[in-house]
Parts: C-alpha cells; sequence; structure tokens
C-alpha cells in the first residue's frame, strides 16, 4: 500500500500483438486471440449464442454461435474460434450458411423447450425468448413428445432447477467449476436425457445466484425472486453492496416500495460479473421492521415523537454534554455519512471520542489505520491476478471479502501461489490451491517475523502481496510485524476490514487522533487545513486525540463506579455525559455486556438507527435514518477504491445520518453542516490525501500464542460469510444454504481430550460454554477453532473470548 | 474368382491351440524384433510407419506415420499412447477378435509405437461390455512383463514402459478419441475442443497419440517385415492389408484378412455370397456411420479413397450386408436409435436432432408418418451434419439421407403400412423364428 | 458405509495405477457395483471420498455410462440382447422378446426373484456372430431361442453354463470384477477364436492347398 494514488502500469504491460481479420466484409483489428464472437461484438454485430461466456472458458456446445469462415468446410463456433490474421469471417448477417445454421439450432434447441414463458421468471429478458422471438419460427415443425421432467427441484435451499426449460450449456455447471470451485452442481445422464444436477450433496456455494443470473434460460431461479414480478414491472439501478468490503457492482431492482430482487453488477476492475449469495439475496432486511418516526424516553419508556420534539431533546441532551460526549459511528456508514460524524464530533460536539470500529480493536490499529490505511490506495483486484504470489493473514477471503476469493482462485488457476497463515487449511484456501503456514491465533506476528524463507522468497518477487485482515488487531505485534516482513520481501500490501463502511469511515476520520483525509490531530498543518475547511479556529478542534470504543466503554464504567461512591448529595460530573450510536449491533462487540450496561449507565444516549434494536432500546432518543436504499453514497473497498451509487427508493422513509446531523446541528444553533451527499462528497474530495508526515506506529513487540493446560486450547474463530449477521435477517431460503457449525480440532488434540470422530465437544469459559459436533481436522494441537456468529455458536456472546484466549475443551455428549 | 487374394497376416496363426499366449506370439516371430527395433531411433521408427503409408484403421483413416510425428519432441512433458479398444460402431467387429485371439501383436505394437513417440505411459481403453478380451489383454500384458518386455529397462535397452489395461463402462461416445480421453481422465466422455489436438495436449493436457486397436497391431508386422513387404499389399494411397469383418445376410460371416483395394464382390465370394436365395439388397462399407451401397458399387476397391468416390467411406473397414428382406426404414430406425442413446448430450444438434429424428422414424415404424416429414427428414440432418460438436452427430446425420437415396419408396410406403408388414420381421432373421410367431 | 474394507483397499490399487487417480473412476465403480450390486449413496460417497472429488462429479460420471446400475441392484445374471439392426433383424428383436416372455420383465428390469436382469444392448462388437446374446457380458453367439431358454433355464437350476467365447458364466458381479480389471484368472479358458474367427484364413489355406499361410501377395 502506498499514500500516493494509484497509477495504471502502462509501461511494464506486456505489448498485445494485433490482429486483423474480415467480419461481414469490414476490417477488424483485434488483440490475438479474440474469439470471433467477441471481435464481431466490437463491431456491432450480435452472433446468437447461449453457452458462451465471456468468463468461463469455451465448449462451443451449444452452436446457436455458427458463422462461416472462408477456407473452412463446416460452419464454425464464433465462440472458441479466434480471429485469424487476414481471416475471412461472414456471420448469419452476410452468411446463407450461419444463418441456415444458426436457424437450425434455434430450431433443436426450442423443440424440447416447454412453452412456459408466460410463468417463467425469465420471460421478458430471457436470450433465448428474445432469439426465438426473432429469429424463430412462427410455428414449430416439431409434433413429438416433448422430454419431461418434475419441476422444479431445489438444488439448495435458495436455488431451483427447472430441467425442462434447461438447454444444456453448461454455463452454471462451469461456473461452479471454473469461477467459484464449487463443483456441486454437474451434467448428469447423457444425450437428450443430459440434464444438470446434484450428487449426495446441495449446491453448496457462495456464489451460487450467479448461475441464476448467466442461465441463459430460466432453468435456474430462486426461492427469493421465484414467481414474484415480470422484468419489465422493475426499476433497475446500479449499486454497490452494502455487504462487505470488495465493493461489488450491483444492479438493485424494485417495484412499488420494495426491492425485488439484486443483481451482480458487471465492473471488470472489481466483481467481474459476479457476486456473493450474501449480496445477492439478503436484502429482505431492508424492508423489516422500521423506526418510522423518532422515540424519546418518557418515565423510563419510549414513546413516538415528532422530529422537532425528538431534535430539540437531543440537541440540547448533545450540547450539556459538550466535550464529555462519545461517537460510535459503525463500520456501515457510507463514506459521506461517516464524514458528516467525523466533522459533527469535532466541531459538533466538541469531542474527538470517535470510533468506527464496532469489533475487536486495539490501539496498536489505531496507529496503524491511522498512519498507514487512512487516504492510502493500495494494490487492486488486478494486481492480485497478476502477483506472483500472494499471502492472507488473518484473513479468510471466502468468508470474509468473497470477491478476493474470486479473484485469487482466479489467479492462482493461471499460477499464482497462495499462502496463508492460519490454523488450518480452510475450503477456501484448498480451492485456491493454496498453502498453509500454521499459525496459531496469538502467534501471528511471531510469524510473521519468522517467516520460511521459501515463503518469503515467493514474497519477494516484484508483484506479491500481503493482505492482512481485520482479525490482525486481535494479534500482538501483528502491524509492525507487517511491516518488518514489508521491508524484508518488498512486498505491496492492503489492509482487509470486513465491513462496507470501515474503509470510508477510516479516510473520513472517524477514528480517535484522526482527521479526514488520513490527518494527524496533532498535526498543526492538519489542524489548519481542517479548521478552516469547517469555518473553525485551529484551537476549537479537540487537542488530544480522544477515546476508542473501549476506552469509551471503560470510562462509562469509571464513571457509573465514581457516581455510586459519590455521596447522593455530592454534584457529579462524569467524564463522558453523552453517547451517540450509529448503527452498531452490540453483539459483535468482545464484551458485550459491558458494552450494553454502558449504554445503560451512560447518562445520556442517542441513537440514529434504521431498525429497533438493542441500543435503541436503552436510548433517550432515537432518530431513524435511512437504508442503504434510500441515500446515494460510496462504499471505499479494500483497495481504497470509492464505489458511488445512487439512490435506489426515490421516496426514502428517513433523512441520512448526515441530514439528521445537520438538523441537530441547527437545533444546537451551529453552522450548518454541508448535509447533501455530493456536497458532502466534494468536500471530502477537494481535501485530499494528507501528504504530511504521519505518526509512525508504535514498535510493538511481537506476541506470541498462550500456552494452553491439560483440558484447555487457543481459540480461533472467524465468521462464515453466511452466519446471524443482522443483515442477512428475513431471507430463510439464504439461511439454509449456512455452514453447519461444527467445532474443529486436530485427532492428536481429539485423543488428548477424550473427543472421537463422530462426538460433541463442548468449549467453555467462565462466561458460557458452546457445544458443537466435532470435525476432526488436520490443524495445530491445543487449538480450538469454531465460527464466530453462526447459530449455536455465537463465540462473544456465549464465550465472551476473542481468537488466542485460552478455553476450555471437553467432549460435550457425556 | 477372386482376383485379390486373402492374406492372414494379423490372422495367420489363429488356428493355433492357443493363439493368444506369448508362446504361441512368439513361435511366429513375435517379439523377435522388438529389441532391435527398441535400438532404432525413434525418429527412424516415425519414418517407417510413414513410408508404409498406415492409415488408421478406426475409421477416420488418418496417417498413422503423420500422426505420430505431431508429437512434438524434447518439450519436457511426458508422452502418452492411448490404445482405442472401444470398438462400439454397429457393425464394426474386428478389434475385440483381435484382442481375443491375437493380443500379443497388440501389445509389441504397444512397445513400438511408445518408443517411437517417447512414451513411457501406454493405456489400451477396451470398451467395458467385453470382460473376455479384456482378460486376454491383461493377461497379454502381465506375460510381456514377465518376458521383461514391459516394465523398468527393457530387454535393457533402458527404455522404461508401463502399460495399463483400462476397463469403460458403456459409451459408444468414447471411441471418439477426445471422449476417449476425457473418460480416461475419470471424467463424462464428451469430446473435446480442437485445438489443441491430443497430439500437443491430450491425456493429462500432455502429448497423446490415440490409435486404434488394428492401426497399432499392424505395427509389428511392418517393423519386422519392412516398408517394402507393406506397400505390396493394397494400393498406393491406402496400402497394405486390414481385416475384414463381414456380416449380415452372407453364408459365412466372419473374419477376413485382405489387402486394401479387394472389391465388396470378391469379399462377398469368399463369404460366400448372399444367403441361399436371396439376392443383396445393400451393404455399408464399414460401420453404420457411413452412407449405404448397393449392389452398383460391389465392384468398387474397397480403399479409403475410391470409397469416398463411391458416395460412402470405408469405415472401420467391416462390411454389413442385407438382402432384399431386410426394411430399410427399420434399420436406418435402430441406427437412429443408436445415434439419439448413443448421443453425449454436449450439443444441440446431435442431442435434439437424434432425439427428433427417432421420434419421427419411430412413428414411420408404425405407419402414421406425415408425407412431408419423409424431406423434412433430411432438412434436419442437414442441420445436424457439419453443424455438431463431433463426428457423431455427423454419423448420425449419415444414415437416412443415404437410404433414401436409394430406398426412397419404402419410406413413403410407410406412411400408410408399418415396415413389419411390409417387410417379414421372421424373413429377415438368420435363426429360426419362434414357434407359432406368424411371419 | 457399506462398502467392505476390501473392496475401498482394492478402489485405491485401482486407483493408484494411473498417472492421476480420478482416472480410476469408472474401474472403482465397477468394483464397487460388484460389491453392492448397483451405484448407490454409499458407492457415491465412497468414490467422491477416495478421489477427493465432489460427489456430483461422482454421479456426473456414473450417469453417463450405461453399465453402471444407478440406484436399483442388478440381479445375479445379467441378460443382454444387442437390439441394434445388424442383430436385432437378423434374431435380436426375437430373442429378446422370447426373453421377456420367460423372464416376465421388461428392459433394464430385474425378475422378482432378484435372478436376473434383462437388458435390451447396443452392438457389442461381434455382428459377424448375429445375433448375439450375452450372459453376465460374455458372449453366446449366434444365439438362437431355444439355446436362449435353455441358458436361462440351466442359470436358473444353477448349472453351469458356457459362452461360446469366453468362460463359464459365474454372475453379474464377478463379470463386473473382471471389467473393474481385477484378474481372475480365466484368460485362458473358453477358447474365444471360433469358426467365424478363422473364416478367412481357412479360405486362405485351402487356397494355399497345404503350404503355410504367411503373406504371400
Amino acid at each position: 500500500m502506498s499514500t500516493t494514488s494509484h497509477e495504471a502500469t502502462g509501461s511494464d504491460t506486456p505489448t498485445v500483438k494485433m490482429i486483423t481479420g474480415t467480419i461481414d466484409g469490414t476490417d477488424v483489428t483485434v488483440p490475438e486471440g479474440t474469439m470471433i464472437i467477441r471481435a464481431a461484438e466490437l463491431m456491432g454485430v450480435e452472433v446468437p449464442r447461449f453457452c458462451d461466456h465471456p468468463l468461463l472458458d469455451p465448449v462451443a456446445a451449444c452452436r446457436a454461435c455458427l458463422v462461416e469462415v472462408e477456407g473452412m468446410p463446416k460452419p464454425q463456433p464464433s465462440c472458441a474460434v479466434p480471429l485469424g490474421d487476414g481471416m475471412t469471417v461472414q456471420t448469419q448477417l452476410t452468411s446463407e450458411v450461419a444463418d441456415t445454421a444458426q436457424k437450425g439450432v434455434m430450431e433443436f434447441l426450442l423443440i424440447n423447450h416447454p412453452l412456459d414463458c408466460p410463468v417463467c421468471d425469465k420471460g421478458g429478458e430471457c436470450p433465448l425468448q428474445n432469439q426465438a422471438m426473432s429469429v424463430g419460427r412462427p410455428e414449430s415443425r416439431f409434433t413429438g413428445q416433448k422430454r419431461e421432467f418434475p419441476k422444479p427441484i431445489n438444488v439448495s435451499s435458495e436455488i431451483l432447477l427447472d430441467r425442462e426449460r434447461c438447454v444444456s450449456c453448461a454455463r452454471c455447471t462451469r461456473f461452479a467449476e471454473q469461477i467459484a470451485g464449487d463443483p456441486f452442481i454437474a451434467l448428469l445422464e447423457r444425450g437428450a436425457q443430459q440434464q444438470v444436477g446434484t450428487g449426495e450433496e446441495p449446491f453448496d456455494s457462495y456464489f451460487s445466484g450467479n448461475t441464476i443470473q448467466i442461465c441463459p434460460v430460466g432453468a435456474l431461479t430462486s426461492e427469493e425472486y421465484r414467481f414474484r414480478s415480470r422484468p419489465f414491472d422493475l426499476v433497475s439501478v446500479p449499486t454497490t453492496c452494502e455487504h462487505c468490503a470488495s465493493g461489488c457492482s450491483m444492479r438493485t431492482d424494485y417495484r412499488h416500495e420494495n426491492v425485488m430482487r439484486r443483481q451482480s453488477g458487471d465492473d471488470p476492475e472489481v466483481n467481474e460479473e459476479w457476486n456473493c449469495d450474501k449480496g445477492r439475496f439478503a436484502f429482505p432486511y431492508l424492508q423489516l421492521e422500521r423506526l418510522a418516526t423518532p422515540l424519546v424516553r418518557e418515565n423510563g419508556q419510549l414513546r413516538r415523537a415528532s422530529w422537532p420534539e425528538a431534535l430539540r431533546i437531543a440537541a440540547d441532551g448533545l450540547a450539556a454534554a459538550r466535550g464529555r460526549t462519545s461517537v460510535l459511528t459503525g463500520g456501515r456508514l457510507t463514506m459521506e455519512d461517516a464524514y458528516a460524524y467525523a466533522r459533527f464530533a469535532r466541531v459538533g460536539l466538541g469531542t474527538d471520542d470517535i470510533d468506527l470500529r464496532a469489533r475487536a480493536a486495539s490501539d496498536e490499529e489505531t496507529d496503524f489505520l491511522s498512519g498507514e490505511v487512512a487516504g492510502s490506495c493500495g494494490p487492486v483486484y488486478r494486481e492480485l491476478e497478476s502477483a506472483p504470489a500472494v499471502l492472507l493473514a488473518a484473513l479468510e477471503p471466502e468468508e470474509e471479502s468473497p470477491i478476493i476469493y474470486l479473484r485469487l482462485r482466479k489467479a492462482a488457476r493461471a499460477g499464482t501461489k497462495v499462502f496463508s497463515l492460519g490454523p488450518f487449511a480452510s475450503q477456501g484456501l484448498e480451492k485456491m490451491a493454496g498453502s498453509l503456514v500454521e499459525c496459531v491465533p496469538g502467534d501471528l506476528a511471531t510469524q510473521l517475523d519468522q517467516l520460511d524463507d521459501e515463503t518469503a522468497a515467493a514474497l519477494s518477487q516484484p508483484g506479491a502481496v500481503i493482505l492482512l485482515g481485520e482479525r490482525a488487531a486481535t494479534e500482538p505485534g501483528a502491524f509492525a510485524a507487517m511491516s518488518r516482513l514489508v521491508q524484508r520481501t518488498g512486498a505491496e500490501w492492503a489492509w482487509v476490514p470486513r465491513r462496507a463502511g470501515e474503509r470510508g469511515a477510516i479516510d473520513a476520520g472517524c477514528l480517535p487522533g484522526l482527521l479526514p483525509g488520513g490527518r494527524p490531530l496533532t498535526d498543526e498543518t492538519a489542524r489548519q487545513e481542517i479548521a478552516s475547511l469547517w469555518g473553525i479556529d485551529p484551537d476549537e478542534l479537540p487537542a488530544t486525540a480522544g477515546r476508542s470504543l473501549a476506552a469509551t466503554v471503560a470510562q462509562i464504567h469509571a464513571d457509573a463506579k465514581a457516581a455510586s461512591e459519590a455521596g447522593e448529595e455530592e454534584e457529579f460530573s462524569p467524564e463522558l455525559a453523552a453517547l451517540l450510536v450509529a448503527g452498531v449491533e452490540p453483539d459483535d462487540i468482545p464484551n458485550a455486556d459491558q458494552f450494553l450496561t454502558a449504554l445503560d449507565s451512560v447518562p445520556f444516549l442517542v441513537s440514529l438507527e434504521t431498525r429497533p434494536s438493542e441500543v435503541t432500546a436503552r436510548a433517550d432518543v432515537v432518530l431513524p435514518v435511512a437504508v442503504v436504499t434510500e441515500k446515494s453514497g460510496a462504499f471505499v473497498t479494500w483497495e481504497g477504491r470509492r464505489r458511488p451509487f445512487g439512490t435506489v427508493m426515490p421516496q426514502p422513509t428517513s433523512f441520512t445520518d448526515a441530514v439528521v446531523l445537520a438538523l441537530l446541528s441547527d437545533y444546537m444553533d451551529l453552522a450548518t453542516p454541508p448535509r447533501e451527499v455530493d456536497d458532502l462528497r466534494t468536500e471530502l474530495g477537494n481535501l485530499g490525501a494528507w501528504q504530511g508526515s504521519r505518526v509512525s506506529p508504535a514498535d510493538v513487540p511481537a506476541g506470541s500464542a498462550q500456552q494452553p493446560g491439560s483440558g484447555e486450547a487457543v481459540l480461533a474463530s472467524w465468521r462464515y460469510l453466511l452466519d446471524l449477521g443482522t443483515m442477512q435477517e428475513g431471507e430463510p431460503h439464504l439461511a439454509g444454504t449456512r455452514k453447519p457449525a461444527v467445532v474443529r480440532i486436530s485427532a492428536a488434540t481429539a485423543a488428548a481430550n477424550g473427543v472421537e470422530a463422530g462426538s460433541r465437544v463442548r468449549v467453555s469459559t467462565d462466561t458460557g460454554a458452546i457445544t458443537l459436533p466435532v470435525e476432526l481436522t488436520e490443524m495445530a494441537e491445543n487449538v480450538v477453532w469454531l465460527p464466530l456468529n453462526s447459530p449455536d455458536s455465537q463465540v462473544l456472546v456465549s464465550l465472551g473470548a476473542l481468537p488466542g484466549d485460552t478455553v476450555r475443551l471437553e467432549r460435550g455428549d457425556v | 474368382m477372386s482376383g485379390t487374394k486373402l492374406t492372414p497376416v494379423i490372422t495367420e496363426y489363429w488356428d493355433d491351440a492357443k493363439p493368444w499366449s506369448i508362446d504361441s506370439y512368439r513361435s511366429h516371430g513375435g517379439y523377435s524384433t522388438l529389441k532391435q527395433s527398441l535400438e532404432t531411433d525413434p525418429d527412424d521408427v516415425i519414418a517407417t510407419i510413414k513410408d508404409s503409408g498406415l492409415r488408421g484403421r478406426g475409421g477416420a483413416g488418418f496417417p498413422t506415420g503423420m500422426k505420430w510425428s505431431f508429437v512434438p519432441q524434447n518439450d519436457g512433458k511426458p508422452h502418452y499412447l492411448v490404445v482405442n479398444a472401444d470398438e462400439s460402431e454397429p457393425g464394426a467387429c474386428k478389434d475385440i477378435p483381435i484382442m481375443l485371439a491375437n493380443p500379443h501383436a497388440l501389445i509389441e505394437g504397444v512397445i513400438m509405437t511408445c518408443h517411437a513417440i517417447r512414451a513411457h505411459h501406454a493405456f489400451i481403453y477396451i470398451r467395458g461390455e467385453v470382460p473376455h478380451p479384456i482378460r486376454r489383454v491383461h493377461q497379454a500384458v502381465a506375460e510381456a512383463r514377465a518376458a521383461g518386455f514391459i516394465g523398468k529397462n527393457i530387454l535393457g535397452t533402458g527404455i522404461d514402459l508401463d502399460v495399463v489395461v483400462h476397463g469403460g463402462a458403456g459409451a459408444y461416445i468414447c471411441g471418439e478419441e477426445t471422449a476417449l480421453l476425457d473418460s480416461l481422465e475419470g471424467l463424462r466422455g464428451q469430446p473435446r475442443l480442437k485445438p489443441p489436438f491430443p497430439a500437443v495436449a491430450g491425456l493429462y493436457a500432455s502429448p497423446t497419440v490415440v490409435n486404434n486397436v488394428e492401426t497399432i497391431t499392424s505395427v509389428p508386422y511392418i517393423i519386422r517385415n519392412g516398408v517394402e513387404w507393406y506397400r505390396g499389399f493394397g494400393t498406393e494411397k491406402s496400402p497394405g492389408f486390414k481385416v475384414w469383418a463381414v456380416s449380415g445376410h452372407v453364408r459365412r460371416p466372419g473374419i477376413y484378412e485382405a489387402p486394401l483395394g479387394i472389391t465388396m464382390r470378391e469379399l462377398l465370394d469368399y463369404a460366400g455370397g448372399i444367403r441361399e436365395g436371396h439376392e443383396l439388397k445393400f451393404w455399408l462399407p464399414g460401420g453404420s456411420s457411413v452412407p449405404m451401397l448397393t449392389a452398383d458399387h460391389l465392384d468398387t476397391p474397397l480403399t479409403y479413397e475410391d470409397m469416398v468416390e463411391a458416395g460412402s467411406m470405408l469405415g472401420t473397414g467391416t462390411p454389413m450386408v442385407f438382402d432384399e428382406t431386410t426394411s430399410v426404414v427399420k434399420a436406418i430406425t435402430r441406427w437412429l436409435e443408436f445415434y439419439k442413446h448413443e448421443s453425449c448430450g454436449k450439443c444441440t444438434p446431435c442431442r435434439e436432432g437424434t432425439y427428433w429424428i427417432t421420434g419421427t422414424l419411430e412413428k414411420f415404424q408404425g405407419g402414421f408418418g406425415q408425407e412431408k416429414e419423409v424431406d423434412e427428414l433430411v432438412e434436419l440432418c442437414n442441420q445436424i451434419m457439419g453443424r455438431s460438436f463431433c463426428a457423431l452427430g455427423d454419423a448420425a446425420a449419415t444414415p437416412y439421407p443415404g437410404a433414401l437415396k436409394y430406398f426412397r419408396s419404402e419410406f413413403t410406403d410407410a406412411l400408410t403400412q408399418p415396415p413389419d408388414d411390409l417387410f417379414s420381421p421372421s424373413a429377415t432373421m438368420v435363426i429360426p423364428s419362434p414357434a407359432g410367431v406368424a411371419g | 458405509m457399506s462398502i467392505s474394507e476390501q473392496t475401498l483397499a482394492e478402489s485405491r490399487e485401482l486407483a493408484g495405477r494411473y498417472p492421476k487417480a480420478r482416472s480410476g473412476i469408472v474401474p472403482m465403480l465397477h468394483l464397487m457395483q460388484a460389491e453392492v450390486g448397483m451405484v448407490n449413496s454409499d458407492v457415491i460417497e465412497a468414490c467422491a471420498e477416495i478421489l477427493d472429488i465432489s460427489t456430483a462429479e461422482v454421479v456426473a460420471v456414473a450417469t453417463f455410462y450405461t453399465m453402471y446400475r444407478m440406484r436399483t441392484e442388478g440381479g445375479e445374471h445379467h441378460i443382454g440382447v444387442c437390439v441394434n439392426t445388424g442383430c436385432g433383424l437378423l434374431g435380436g428383436d426375437a430373442l429378446y422378446e422370447a426373453l421377456a416372455v420367460k423372464l416376465g420383465v421388461g428392459h433394464n428390469e430385474t425378475t422378482p426373484d432378484g435372478k436376473f436382469t434383462l437388458e435390451r444392448i447396443e452392438c457389442q462388437a461381434a455382428c459377424t456372430h448375429a445375433p448375439v446374446l450375452t450372459v453376465d457380458w460374455e458372449f453366446f453367439d449366434h444365439s438362437t431361442i431355444a439355446e436362449a431358454m435353455d441358458v436361462i433355464d440351466r442359470l436358473t437350476a444353477g448349472e453351469e453354463v458356457l459362452p461360446t467365447r469366453g468362460p463359464a458364466v459365474r454372475g453379474w458381479r464377478a463379470a463386473e470384477r473382471t471389467v473393474a480389471g481385477l484378474d481372475d484368472g480365466l484368460a485362458d479358458e473358453g477358447g474365444g477364436v471360433d469358426e467365424l474367427m478363422l473364416a478367412g484364413l481357412k479360405v486362405a489355406k485351402a487356397a494355399e492347398s497345404g503350404v503355410d499361410g504367411t503373406v504371400k501377395k
């Protein structure tokens, strides 16, 4: 990662040989290797196709794209024959042979295709239907019996398969094998009975929804969307996925007031044409019970209130706590909303207590994010693809940033070597043909320092990349150790957060001690730049770095303790008198109990939320805000790439966070800050990235793993992509594709603790216990892994422990 | 009497007590020149086969030496020889007899070929439905291994070779060489896109030669006796001899080994002619995938080039002969049912086309076709021919137009009358009819 | 899992014959089918586990080839009748009809006693020997209806039944083991070179009248 913006690598791009052929009498010059079908596209000639997909290996199976090539006796599949230099091609537009061949194939494709277009989800956007309508015969010559299959069948709880509609193009099966690496659907049987199907297990893939989108007929549909709408009744809006920091381009289709479906957008730089099932199917939460009006607390109870009343109470309460308020923004805000908070905290609330991290974090991480990440641009997806080697540290891309996984898998198929520092080789790593560098939680920094020569040599090749996941925050010394490894190898690096809003919020200045654009709070020049932008005196900015979320919680508890120790009559003045909380899910925070009791005891709590939550339940004032489809804004990918998106719903039911903060400013008699997305974005953009010196992260000594005693193990854990996350609520079919929760331990650890294959394991702490089936796994001794937030396995809540902590381990079914 | 003499070479000692044994094969010169051959420069072996003019006996007739020469040398990759012993084409029945009676000639051919193409690993892919030939080839490999002809440092030449006998599981399409390779890799036997051709990227993406059983079996005889000897048989463009398997309504169906260029009339003579009291109606030179011919073509030399000239193809060189009792409609329908059954499903024209054509022909079978369908079927065949992924589609599109050319009236007759009414099934049979079943 | 340890060990041995283990799937399926009598979930899962592929990939292969019985157990003996043109019209159709009546089952069906599975099969590469009947995939060449009936009767009675080319039939599952590539020691049994295979050689020898049959043009 570097703090200068990323520049296209123009000079070292290998020169592409260009060739010129003739299509339909017109010369066309394309890079050597370009298939005829795509060369034709470039000149505006669309050759029909069903099996062809630019991101899948050609199969030339459907034969819909046959064209005439001079010198070849038979018509050729234009999807699989590269245009040659001097080659003369005639498509259906100029060749009787090509036209006849294509029409013949169309006729064959339709003989067994059911006439159920009127009830087919694909109807209206179906390539087969379109082709049939444009060149098909008005009446079929086929009078025989059509092939019949029971319809539809579930290939997973979300994906339905109608085999009668299938044209055996193998796009779905090729996608599953070539792109996702999940070959759990395949072509079965043969001849006219050939059909897509599963084996003994369902189509378990985080990317299964893509098969629906690339199916050229209505053979694959989702439970979520089936029979819900017609494409011509939908309004489509380009959007950016809010689920993670991969930053997928998407298309959101809505009808009336409801999002009906979401599909992958097409962005070759980011997600190509794919997205994950969470991004695709996890949107019903947007339409679950919303906060309709502001709420205020009266006599201990929340009641509905008008906006003026609620704003007045909130403004008065916050004004009274000026300089003694802490702001917790969560990791889900758009960059613009985050910027509004960063400004409101410093200007409106006179505090530098602001933290975007509703998760395990550390001061070491704060320094790292402020000093190295904020405002920077790092290696991008294409560089992952061309990297000779990639090291993953505290990161499981398939679970935590699925598009990184897809890109790395694509890279690995082309020769990139993937290494991963983790407790075991995950499925995702195996699908990337990656190598595990065994690392027990807590030991990451030491392992980075002691990386073997072979791996280090791989990382020393030009273009190699280190990707550090957000879980590094629980690894003492990891950030400093990574810096040392970067120095040792010269590798590029990037930090990969999980949530979509984290990178933008860092750039916007939602960390203690960090002003927008990576500016240190303590730097005079930086203070002046910001103060002038915000129309205040530099001295009005907080003088010293504020509190993180953890420090905030600790302070509130300390205040409460002091208050209880102070006498009844004494006027007690807490250090922290108010909290402003946006989009924070308490269960995501280590020691959620302490966080919730802090919310209970803080004197004044304002919550900006979309839905009722444990935070709103404890708030003094609740101000409803817009969900992602009701606003425009931008998320910033792990690369540092801004992903702006527009408003989907023309009539939002709530204000954006930025507008609410501006209203609060008004009620607090402050100068009105910018409130519109464009203004916020322009202001932040004009500010630019900080070019001055940065705070050097402290050289924290490398930590090492704990040494568990008998009956104990070191805890390892991360989230499955599909888990109990609140943004996945309301979609049971998607939930049905979640991986089952298991406990992973090595066979030796199992034996040492009396656990056998097939039995259950109880993992416990003083806080509580989790009992799950065991899956014996080739992994480090005395380490136990379980999913962080899955059904029956909520590690933070149930165990109150973090990865790297020591937990107890015993057989669970006795 | 016939002008072209039978020339038993591969079949020469099949009347031995156990011709399939290594002792029998060696007593007839088998393996006698193996060491010498292995000490010959591989390129010289390829040159010998090139010069011999040996052409592939699997049906396509591609020059064998040329195929071998396409294998890149010094590419650092392993090379493979795969013997296509998936004989499944209706009418083809020559490779199974060779493997039953003379597996060692095949094995010696494998060893010599591997040396020529610098392969150290050979696979013999035998269709699964024939356990006895599978046994015989397994045993031949074991015997050859015991004799030091297979394994490490063969006959002290420093050459290593492993031979794996692989049984298939029932799929005609695996006779298509790239489908065979996919099948051998443990996949569905569906044909691959070409290029790359197997000689460059075949089995496990490595250079691979795929040759038919009879082709490889011919190799040791050519190496032993020389190019001149081999070219003494056959014609300029179709040199050598081959194992003709004559089946159908002839008096003595069976195996007849003779030079290429022999005529069907001569072969028929050797086979005793059409069965007593009947006359030739149509015949196919080499499997159901080649267009049918009639008595008009009996004097055309059975060579690759002359058969094309006559509007057919030599194919596998296993003539099927049918007399006047045979319903062409019924014969064609069975073949189309076969192609439908064996279509791999990969490409649309073959998958859907065979489904449609077979359905229509089955209506003809019942005597209720429509007149327009007689010509519509030709159109459908044209929609498959040259448009399908592999030659199976072309094969499926071949029988009907060929039959219509000579026997159109039989198809129009079938519009009103089931072929079984017009051609008594029992009259076509060569075994006694079931008692009580009317003819 | 109901696949025996021996079969699993043999399966691994089969896979080990190839440079890449996955090549062993076709023989492995034959072998496991020989034990289980069909390709069922146990077989599919065992193959997937040994080859480290998905069960969908196993099913994709297993359903492509006609010799595997998917999820329906095959009978003790497999009775095949070639009904392609060369055999079917020359007597195979009648053979099949007679057998279907005698066994009381249709295509791909197994008699209730589990003794026989009847199948209309495609060309067996024995067209010279039409019509061809197979029992446990051994050749019963040029079979008459009477001979076919006799074969069924003798198999029912548990008598030894010899094919025209090949060793005495031992049951379908034994044949599946042979096809899988496991040595049954029977290569020398059952002749296999019959009159029809010698037809040309005899003519040639007669023509050469005693001179040995080496080739002279």
